[in-house]
């Protein structure tokens, strides 16, 4: 017996009837057949949030109770897939709109992979959750793992030989007292719930973006939490496609939240043609993305985050490094704050549910480095975009999301107006993951390398202080020594932090060369800083210097070039007159 | 009459009346967003559309408002369909009011299609790059902030500013470069009052060959047909672009006065206000409505979008505004200062910004050079902008030679290049004055631009 429909308020519809309901499960709505999950039971009445659109949908029409959790389908094509909210694949639905009731199968059924099982596999095998059985090559860089589902366990009975399957084929079977298991090539995972792993280990690996600013001042960890909060035009979604393209990892999941059209289909576009920088092959190779435009409905927006992040740990599981990058994660909580308005809850900050921040830590503590089940090391780093309302770090989503994670990359309104990209701001950003990686780009980068942080961080900080004073009594009060640092604080802003994007040489800037780059600005701050107390040099006409443009240029040399700049600066810096 | 058999059963259920809204109980079917007949006593009909289907708490607000309304013989009939509106290409060139009915004396419409309102979401991966340029014959727009067909580009305004004078200029003078292509018009009036309506019915009946379809719902109309306007044209807009493969320029004005109008609504609703009062679902809502502009892969038509906003004490951090600027591809800002200046249009390039602009512009688009002028007129005007504040507190003695050639580059960029009063100029004239502009400043400081233009372009003395 289906239940009834009873109440249809947007997206939340109130069902009466439905045979023992289960808290997060899925049903089938009306005739159309829209996919629904149980958010709450009152009494005989389940409260659904419906993941379509409900115009249309009638009272008195049947609901379907289909008896599992909201889940993700998990195997060989996930990768390169680009999925809606439900994990409908959105190459494969008709049409240019996107229809109601559409179901798609998430996963190719025709297509063929070649299976290689596990040589140390044998019959008669104790398996546990989370074991390797035996690979496909899914794309050209990413190769799958084919694990068993991390809820089973028993005896390997038969295992696939080496060969051509289709998804659905028998995989293996694996018995235990309570279980005889037929399992495919895919399983099903429940998207709310983090999937299991062995334990969690301290990384002391950087998560490198290539950006000067980010990898020198405000590094994070691998397997860590970063947060970007920026007003809009403060380039956001270049600052996004950069790191998307260049960080270091072996996958990427992008969960597109909520955001324009236009840019999801251009972020696929440009996917389609870029290579990787590291394994010379197409991006989307080991891209995986997840669009649920803005204009998509609203439910399938706040289950798209858990999509994203659900993937990203099925390939964690397979002992790959995973980055998810979540844009925006404003975009999700406002689906909450929806949602939990049409159920007449009694709301918190600004109409937020009460429990927004317990979800939104929840959410990033699903990062995180750890051997998996099968005893590899794998690990995901997430990075969440936070579009604060006008522009206002104090409202709660901005808030609530500096509490949960350990790196923030604030993007300033200011900057970005005066062209400093990335416009990210050197007086609120901070990174909690400085000493975990010292060590490991002391070793890998250079020795001294956090001596350099610092006097840049700190010459940045004076630079303020100075600026202060200038607006309150004049610069003519500092001194030449004062003025030296305001002028190395200018190399600092435009030849080290700004960044651009868009050109060949400066888009990406290994850690080695922001080091060297680093050294010869500080470099040149102590010779000129030398000449003026000893031989009273005058700042004022340096900014004229080809010297000072040289050092702002010093980003479209390769390393070679700016070991050869550094050579030569204490001549360069002796050659200036006065 | 049994209600559950007969589709014309007539509830006399009402049990509340409030704001728009009237709540009816003991009701056998019915859907969300369905459409609704109200018959009161008095022979009136009007129109409705369920917010909440309930057996027992069904919520519908009414078109005309509910002025005069009784509570207890009035009749309320289900029409088991969602809003449809009537579609025509024969709308060019005439009058509708908000719900797409001609309002003009040119008689009725032959409809062709009737297609419900809502629209369904674009699939994100058939989406095509917007990347050809629309010329509005505005050098500030065309030259330094390019409107691209696909793109939504909203003009954010402040009270006090002509901001008719530019929407009707942009809505007559538009035009797609390529041949034997054209652009249609669709303007959009929400809650702007009959004074302005009036005004633009004017411009484009003098601009005869400008085809213009004018749907309008003025101050006086109901707030509940407001929130259907922008749909009903914006369904309009998708016939004529991916069923007759037309391209379709759409402004929206005012946002403001829809966005209040749905805040009206739900707080008659009683729900639970965001900031400022405002709907927690104003973000979502106003997507569906921003997010219809785009190019579909495989058909040669286009919607492009110009929503226009007036931002309440000049404040861009109001909700509105905010959360316009997150959903579309940049804005253009009006500016106070420039109108003061007699600027026209008073519209600021500095903070404006176009995202797409880079992708219709250059070689077989606009011309060659405009990406590196743009770049260049851009860093010198805001160069002479600082200088100009610089010498409002320090006096200009404080410059130096080149800091006043900047000084006046920046007058004359405001007064030959931005300000160009009635007239309609080409990319070519556009460009042209500002390679115009540009020889006040040394031509050694032309850094932007790529020497081979410069000695293609540059201007060479009269």
């Amino acid at each position: 017996m289906p239940g009834i429909i009873k109440r249809i308020a947007g997206p939340v519809v109130f069902v009466y009837g439905l045979k023992k309901p289960k808290k997060n499960y899925i049903v089938e709505v009306g005739e159309e057949k829209l996919l629904g999950e149980i958010i709450q039971i009152r009494g005989d009445v389940s409260i659904i949030q419906v993941y379509e659109e409900t115009s249309g949908l009638g009272i008195k029409e049947p609901v379907y109770a289909i008896d599992k959790p909201l889940t993700v389908r998990l195997g060989p094509g996930v990768m390169s897939t680009v999925y809606d909210g439900i994990q409908r694949p959105l190459d494969l639905l008709e049409g240019s709109f996107i229809g109601k009731g559409e179901k798609t199968s998430p996963l190719d059924l025709k297509k063929k992979w070649f299976f290689i099982p596990e040589s140390n596999m044998t019959l008669g095998t104790k398996l546990q959750g989370g074991e390797i059985l035996g690979r496909i090559q899914e794309t050209e860089t990413v190769e799958n793992r084919i694990l068993v589902p991390p809820n089973v366990h028993g005896e390997l009975k038969e295992l696939a030989s080496e060969g051509k399957y289709v998804v659905s084929d028998n995989l293996a079977r694996i018995t235990n007292p309570s279980q005889d298991l037929e399992l495919p090539f895919y399983h099903d995972w429940p998207v709310r719930e983090p999937r299991p792993f062995k334990s969690r280990i301290l990384s002391n690996k950087p998560f490198l973006t290539g950006q000067r600013i980010l990898d020198f001042l405000y590094p994070l960890v691998e397997g860590g939490s970063a947060m970007i909060p920026g007003g809009f035009g403060t380039g956001k979604t270049v600052l996004n496609r950069t790191l998307a393209k260049f960080a270091s990892t072996q996958i990427m999941q992008m969960t597109l939240c909520g955001e324009r059209g236009n840019e999801a289909a251009d972020a696929l576009h440009s996917f389609l043609k870029l290579t990787d920088p590291t394994t010379g092959r197409l991006m989307i190779d080991r891209t995986s993305i997840i669009a649920n435009t803005s204009n998509m409905p609203v439910a399938a927006r706040e289950a798209s985050i858990y999509m994203g992040v659900s993937i990203a740990e099925y390939y964690r599981d397979m002992g790959y490094t995973v980055s998810v990058m979540a844009d925006s994660t404003s975009r999700w909580a406002e689906a909450l704050r929806e949602i939990s308005g049409r159920l007449g809850e009694i709301p918190g900050e600004e109409g937020f549910p009460s429990y927004l921040p317990k979800l939104i830590g929840q959410f990033y503590e699903r990062s995180g480095r750890c051997i998996t089940l099968s005893g590899l090391e794998g690990s995901i780093t997430i990075i969440g975009a936070v579009s604060p309302q006008g522009g206002d770090f104090s409202e709660p989503v901005t808030q609530y999301t500096m509490r949960f994670t350990t790196t923030l990359w604030a993007l300033d309104t200011d900057l970005a107006r005066s062209r400093h990209f990335p416009a990210i701001s050197w007086r609120i950003s901070y990174s909690q993951n400085v000493r975990e990686i010292a060590e490991y780009l002391k070793k890998e980068v250079a020795p001294d390398w956090h001596e350099y942080r610092t006097r840049i961080s700190t010459i940045l900080q004076e630079e303020e202080e100075l600026e202060r004073i200038v607006r309150l009594i004049g610069k003519d009060t500092l001194s030449e020594t004062q003025k030296g640092l305001l002028l190395t604080a200018e190399l600092i802003r435009e030849g080290f932090l700004q960044q651009n994007a868009f050109s060949d040489e400066d888009a990406f800037s290994s850690a080695q060369k922001s080091y060297r780059m680093a050294k010869a600005i500080l470099l040149a701050h102590e010779l000129i800083e030398e000449r003026v107390q000893k031989e009273g040099l005058l700042v004022d006409p340096l900014y004229e210097e080809q010297l000072i443009e040289d050092i702002k240029r010093l980003k479209e040399l390769n390393i070679d070039g700016i070991k050869e700049f550094t050579d030569q600066l204490p001549s360069r810096v002796k050659e200036l007159k006065f | 009459m049994n209600p559950e058999t007969s589709p014309t059963f007539r509830y006399k259920t009402i049990d509340s009346i409030q704001g728009t809204l009237i709540f009816l109980k003991s009701i056998f079917n019915v859907s969300y967003e369905e459409i609704v007949n109200i018959y009161m006593p008095d022979g009136q009909v009007r129109k409705g559309q369920v917010l909440q289907a309930d057996e027992n708490a069904t919520i519908v607000q009414v078109f005309e408002g509910t002025h005069s309304m009784e509570r207890v013989e009035t009749e309320v009939e289900f029409t088991k369909d969602v809003f449809r509106v009537g579609l025509s290409e024969q709308m060019i060139g005439r009058t509708m009011n908000g719900l797409g009915q001609p309002i003009d004396d040119l008689g009725p419409l032959f409809v062709e299609k009737r297609l419900p309102i809502t629209g369904a979401p674009m699939n994100p991966v058939r989406r095509t790059n917007p990347e050809d340029f629309i010329e509005t014959g505005l050098s500030v727009i065309d030259g330094l902030n390019s409107l691209v067909q696909g793109q939504k580009l909203p003009i954010f305004t402040l009270s006090g500013m002509p901001t008719s004078e530019v929407a009707a200029s942009i809505a007559v003078n538009s035009r797609v470069l390529a041949e034997e292509q054209e652009l249609d018009v669709i303007f959009v009036a929400m809650g702007i009052t009959e004074r302005e309506g009036r005004y633009f019915r004017l411009k484009f009946e003098e601009a005869s060959g400008a085809n213009i379809a004018f749907f309008s719902n003025y101050t006086m109309d109901s707030i509940v047909e407001r929130i259907l306007t922008p749909r009903v044209a914006l369904t309009f807009a998708e016939y004529l672009a991916y069923e007759k493969d037309r391209n379709v320029l759409i402004l929206l004005h005012d946002l403001l006065n829809y966005s209040e109008a749905l805040r009206e609504i739900s707080s008659a609703r009683e729900e639970f206000p965001g900031r400022r009062g405002y709907p927690g679902y104003l973000y979502t809502d106003l997507a569906t409505i921003y997010e219809r502009a785009g190019k579909v892969e495989g058909k040669p038509g286009s919607v492009t979008m110009i929503p226009i906003v007036t931002l309440p004490n000049d404040d861009i951090t109001h909700p509105v505004p905010d959360l316009t600027g997150y959903i579309t591809e940049g804005q253009l800002l009006m500016s106070r200062p420039h109108l003061k200046r007699d600027i026209s249009p008073p519209m600021n390039p500095i903070p404006s910004l176009s995202r797409l602009m880079n992708e219709g512009i250059g070689v077989g688009k606009t011309r060659e050079d405009h990406a590196n002028l743009a770049n260049q007129l851009f860093a010198s005007y805001s160069r002479g902008m600082k200088l100009r504040q610089l010498a409002s507190i320090a006096g200009e003695d404080s410059l130096n030679d080149r800091d006043r050639q900047y000084l006046k580059f920046a007058d004359i960029f405001e007064s030959k290049f931005i300000n160009q009063g009635d007239t309609r100029r080409t990319i070519e004239e556009t460009l042209t004055i500002g390679w115009e502009t540009l020889t006040v400043i040394p031509k050694t400081d032309l850094n932007r631009i790529s020497k081979k233009f410069i000695d293609k372009y540059y201007p060479t003395e009269a």
